[in-house]
């Protein structure tokens, strides 16, 4: 298990920026995902952020969307996210769990902090949980020594993200456009503006994401983040491929493009 | 200019006051939604606040409330009805009559109103039983918006009439594919529009839910029915009615006519869920009678959910009460005790439709039945020294197709 801290301290001695990947636990299966996620970051990921399959993802596109109503066809609980970040963790990288509040919210926050933080896990990101209804989460994530990440996205105002990133401990998530997630053509004009305005109100790390998914779309972000955010294109992989090691196969050439992206900052 | 007698909205009327509380009822409401739709949302929040009070924004409100809705809308006794109902005095207050024929009209002209206010040019809508979202497609053809519909796919089968009619009126009706296809789903990829197209659009939200400040917002445009209600009443009984019935979905009918009585101590509140199938077939949405606290939509409320959060699929007969989840307001009432929740079933809802029909010449939507269906149980109850006001929160056509199975007619 790698702290964020250090994730981000190395990435900045190689003079590049860090490379998140996102997966949701119980896709392709409970154990394709472990897989998928070690095969990620085998061939560059430093970061792997682990979906919670959520019935109702408001914030995710269809890709998204696809991967999560598979999971949880498959009957993924949270004890299977659980399990899935203690097999992710094990590959030295850092591992979050991004989830919508109401999951954490039933099972007890300060139980899921708890959990998380025995699973190896390092924190969490809660993209519909905002600062006013945050303190009860931040609470038992401080008492479990795990990071809470928030977004801010290019409507937000000068103080709305100074509010989100004091709230935020590991970094701080930038969404580069309006919208829900999923790759896109270009990354959106508005995330270098974003990344500037939120580096006036914090020196965490700011990491970009929302249509990030080749190589050249990871270098140009790589130039002002510190850490490239990639989704959907990787689920985009698991769900086109004919099978198992192909979907492997395929998940392991986009994470070492995108590497080798966040290298050509 | 129009004298107070004409008026049926006053200054006053459209009430707010859930700005100093975060939108806070209780420990219900606040925001659970995206960090990019806060600034939207404190938008909304901050424009109505300004409109509420300001004489011209409810002078054009009265105005389209009188002229283009058809309010006041009035009171009609059903003796015929309340003979069934233990001899109780039923009295409904007829939504049904409004132009659309839903209740749902009172708060999309006040919304409409707002999109103008707020510079925007494109409203977007979810609709369940196709009510708000021909609403939402009249008001915009009225005041010249862009109108997109989100619609579960299931519902736009079963409320093909109500497709028909939006497409009509020139809005674009987008069938929902995913989850449960009901109105859950619908408001789930209305939302994902509105994040993506924050600046140009409106999500004109169709019930006391969502995150703040949509449910105090659709509340104040929903008061109307009940403050002209508790006006009507005074005039046709000399006095409070013993209990009021209104069905709840999303909880807009049921708020809109609770409000104006929140504060008559002897007034008892009755709202009724869509019972379904039955509680013990699972198949149901009794979300205030059988769900858990939770967060559904940007706001903390009852929820249909299992232990881990994930939300249950609703049924009912009626696309309208279709819903998992209900207004943070409503979970407060509850938990407070101001007001009761009740489950009603699919049969009984059926019964009742099929009795107003015959006994009073009214054909009621499926979700008002649910209503209907209370006030049978109450009135036996009561007895017939007891006086209740029913919100008849919209009329049946609609509902035909469903009928035509149900009764095979």
């Amino acid at each position: 298990m790698t702290s964020l801290a250090a994730v981000f301290e190395k990435a900045r001695s190689e003079d590049r920026a860090a490379l998140v990947g996102y997966l949701p636990a119980g896709f392709p299966t409970k154990d394709g995902a472990v897989a998928a996620a070690s095969a990620m970051v085998d061939a560059g990921c430093d970061v792997i952020e682990i979906g919670l399959p959520y019935s109702d993802p408001l914030m995710d596109g269809p890709t998204i969307q696809d991967a999560v109503h598979r999971s949880l066809s498959n009957g993924t609980r949270i004890a299977d996210v659980m399990r899935t970040v203690e097999g992710v963790a094990r590959t030295g990288a850092a591992t979050l769990v991004m989830t919508y509040w109401n999951p954490i919210d039933q099972y007890g926050a300060e139980r899921f902090a708890r959990d998380l933080a025995n699973a190896g896990g390092v924190g969490t990101i809660t993209p519909d949980l905002t600062p006013e209804e945050a303190g009860p989460w931040r609470e038992a994530s401080r008492e479990a020594g795990i990071e809470t990440v928030f977004l801010v996205a290019p409507s937000s105002t000068e103080e709305r993200i100074g509010i989100v990133a004091d709230c935020c401990t590991g970094f701080v998530y930038a969404a580069s456009l309006m919208g829900v997630t999923g790759a896109r053509e270009s990354v959106g004009l508005a995330a270098e503006g974003l990344v500037k305005r939120t580096r006036a109100h914090t020196t965490l790390p700011v990491c970009v994401g929302l249509g990030v998914g080749t190589g050249a779309q990871a270098a140009e972000v790589a130039a002002y983040a510190d850490g490239v955010i990639v989704g959907s294109a990787f689920i985009r992989r698991l769900l086109d491929a004919p099978d198992e090691s192909a979907g492997l196969f395929a998940v392991r050439e986009l994470a070492a493009e995108l590497a080798a992206g966040c290298r050509r900052r | 200019m129009t004298s107070s007698e004409d008026t049926v909205l006053q200054p006053g009327d459209l009430v707010g006051g859930d700005a100093g509380t975060g939108g806070k009822f209780g420990v219900f409401g606040g925001r659970y939604v995206p960090e990019a739709l806060i600034p939207a949302l404190d938008e909304v929040a901050a424009v109505y606040e300004k409109a509420r009070t300001d004489v011209a924004f409810i002078r054009e409100f009265d105005h389209l409330l009188r002229t283009y809705a058809g309010r006041p809308t009035t009171l009609t006794d059903v003796p015929k009805f309340g003979a069934q109902a233990g001899g109780a005095r039923i009295v409904l207050k007829r939504e049904d009559l409004t132009h659309t024929g839903a209740h749902k009209i009172n708060n999309v002209l006040g919304q409409a109103l707002l999109t103008k206010r707020l510079g925007k040019t494109r409203v977007i809508a979810e609709t369940g039983a196709g009510q708000h979202g021909v609403a939402t497609a009249t008001a915009a053809a009225l005041m010249g918006l862009e109108c997109v519909i989100y619609m579960g796919a299931v519902d736009c089968e079963r409320q093909s009439l109500n497709v028909a009619r939006m497409k009509l009126l020139g809005a674009t009706v987008v069938p929902v594919t995913n989850g449960s296809q009901t109105l859950k789903d619908a408001i789930n990829e209305a939302f994902r529009d509105w994040v993506t197209n924050v600046d140009s659009t409106h999500y004109l939200f169709g019930t006391v839910a969502g995150p703040y400040p949509f449910p105090g917002i659709v509340r104040d445009f929903a008061r109307i029915i009940g403050v002209e209600a508790r006006r009507q009443i005074l005039a046709l009984t000399g006095k409070l009615p013993d209990a009021i019935c209104a069905a709840v979905g999303g909880g807009s009918n049921a708020i809109g006519i609770f409000h104006a009585f929140l504060g008559d101590e002897g007034v008892a509140l009755h709202g009724y869920e869509a019972g379904g199938r039955g509680l013990e077939t699972g198949e149901h949405a009794l979300t205030l009678t059988a769900g858990t606290i939770g967060v559904l939509h940007g706001s903390r409320t009852y929820v249909l959910q299992d232990e881990e959060g994930q939300t249950i699929e609703s049924h009912s007969i009626s696309a309208g009460l279709d819903y998992p989840g209900v207004g943070p307001e409503h979970a407060w009432l509850k938990d407070s005790g101001r007001a009761t929740y009740h489950g009603i079933t699919d049969a009984e809802a059926m019964d009742a439709f099929a009795l107003l029909a015959r006994t009073e010449g009214i054909i009621p939507a499926i979700e008002s039945a649910h209503a209907l269906a209370g006030a049978l149980k109450l009135g036996r109850e009561l007895g017939p020294d007891a006086t209740i006001l029913v919100n008849l929160s919209g009329r049946g056509d609609k509902d035909m197709g469903t009928a035509m199975t149900y009764f095979n007619l």
